[in-house]
């Protein structure tokens, strides 16, 4: 029986990355519950699968399991947030009416940027959670989300249009030169 | 490029994703046309909104023991077993992990705040290195144009090596200030990352192995030789840093 080494190797190279799998998770579901059920029902289905894993990067091995069991989540209890959105180019011009250079967020500010973020398409939430929170490469992503690394950039210009235009008036201009 | 060209790509760049030519048309473009340069100034206020906003949801602490309960090795755990790994484990860890931090204190492997420090400090200096445009302070891919920029600059030489052919070509020098003193570092590139050698005098002439640290999804290796110290810092995969690593060294 492997059972106890696999256990522990489990426990030192898996169980670090718990917090990630929670953020993502929590993102994701937008929900503190749905969030601990997913993470443990991963956890679960990445300790199953843990044997046919030989190295690389764990965190991402986790979080795409993590991706893939909120997904089947969404699709079972609430399918219509799973719309998916197109992935061609825009191509109107942003508005070039601020000029923020540095930003003073009071507690306001802060619950607004994060209600602007869980509005997000799901598409493009997880490619802003993955890449501002996790610092994830564009190619990281590209091999979670399986689409085209083009795809990711242009979900990530799209998502952050959207939050500008949902942030418009917060990301006022501070001081600026 | 026109403003079009770049309405998408300029998020890769401030992302920091695209190789050299690229990032040297649009910053082209971005110091030419108002409009876009205004745009790009709003992602990266965005970004640093995004970064003060707090919204990174942590675990919370009872569903880490959930997790652990519910994995198969409990649940299967039997007295009738004639010896029970379960029992080993609960206990065998916990001894186990003290023995091994017991053991990073005595080696000395674990050091104090000062290394966390420096560690951050690095890799602040990385990322304002990637940030603005002052990645190079001397821009060649010749070492023989490198090395010697430093002479007169600074009290050492940093050994400079041209490792084009094994796919790291040199982007150039700079100079950077680490440890309240002037450091040399050094810009080579990967496909589309860039690493930041950062090199002083080592305070003992000691050669230690590499050690290795994440911070802010950057990764960083640590090494004294020859009478220096070496610092290497960038988003590539550990393994092909590692393999820079060697080829410096």
């Amino acid at each position: 029986m492997e059972q106890p080494d696999e256990r522990a190797r489990f426990e030192e190279t898996i169980m670090p990355h718990l917090d990630a799998a929670y953020n993502l998770a929590r993102w994701l579901t937008r929900n503190e519950h749905d969030a601990q059920d997913v993470v443990q029902d991963a956890f679960l289905r990445a300790f199953k699968y843990f044997g046919g894993f030989h190295g690389g990067n764990s965190r991402s091995w986790l979080l795409s399991i993590v991706r893939n069991t909120a997904y089947t989540w969404l699709q079972k209890n609430r399918k219509q947030e799973l719309a998916t959105v197109s992935d061609e180019e825009m191509h109107d011009i942003e508005d070039t009416s601020s000029n923020p250079e540095v930003l003073l967020l009071n507690n306001s500010d802060r619950q607004e940027i994060r209600r602007a973020v869980e509005q997000l398409p799901v598409e493009f939430r997880e490619v802003m959670i993955l890449r501002e929170l996790e610092g994830m490469s564009y190619k990281e992503i590209a091999e979670m989300a399986d689409v085209p690394i083009g795809t990711v950039m242009s979900r990530l210009a799209r998502a952050r249009k959207q939050l500008q235009q949902s942030l418009g008036q917060r990301l006022q201009p501070g001081v600026s030169q | 490029m026109n403003c079009q060209e770049i309405e998408t790509l300029k998020h890769a760049y401030a992302d920091r994703e695209l190789d050299l030519v690229r990032t040297t048309e649009i910053e082209h473009h971005l110091s030419d046309c108002r409009a876009c340069s205004q745009a790009y100034a709003n992602i990266r206020a965005l970004g640093s909104a995004l970064q003060s906003a707090d919204l990174y949801f942590q675990a919370p602490v009872q569903l880490k023991r959930r997790i652990r309960a519910s994995l198969p090795n409990e649940a299967t755990s039997s007295p009738t077993r004639p010896f029970d790994w379960w029992q080993w484990l609960k206990w065998g860890i916990p001894v186990a992990g003290t023995a091994l931090i017991a053991f990073l204190l005595a080696t000395g492997l674990t050091r104090p705040s000062t290394d966390e420090r420096l560690t951050q400090e690095v890799t602040a200096s990385h990322v304002r290195s990637l940030m603005a445009a002052h990645l190079t302070d001397v821009a060649s891919s010749d070492q023989h144009t490198v090395k010697p920029w430093f002479a007169g600059k600074i009290d050492f030489a940093p050994p400079v090596k041209d490792l084009a052919a094994q796919g790291f070509p040199l982007v150039g020098g700079r100079l950077d200030y680490l440890q309240d003193r002037q450091v040399a570092a050094l810009i080579y590139q990967r496909q589309k990352h860039l690493v930041n050698v950062f090199i002083w005098p080592a305070p003992r002439s000691s050669n230690t192995t590499e050690k290795s640290a994440v911070r802010q999804g950057y990764n960083l290796i640590h090494w004294n030789g020859s009478g220096m110290t070496f610092w290497a810092v960038s988003d590539l995969n550990v393994a092909e840093l590692l393999e820079f690593v060697e080829l410096i060294k």
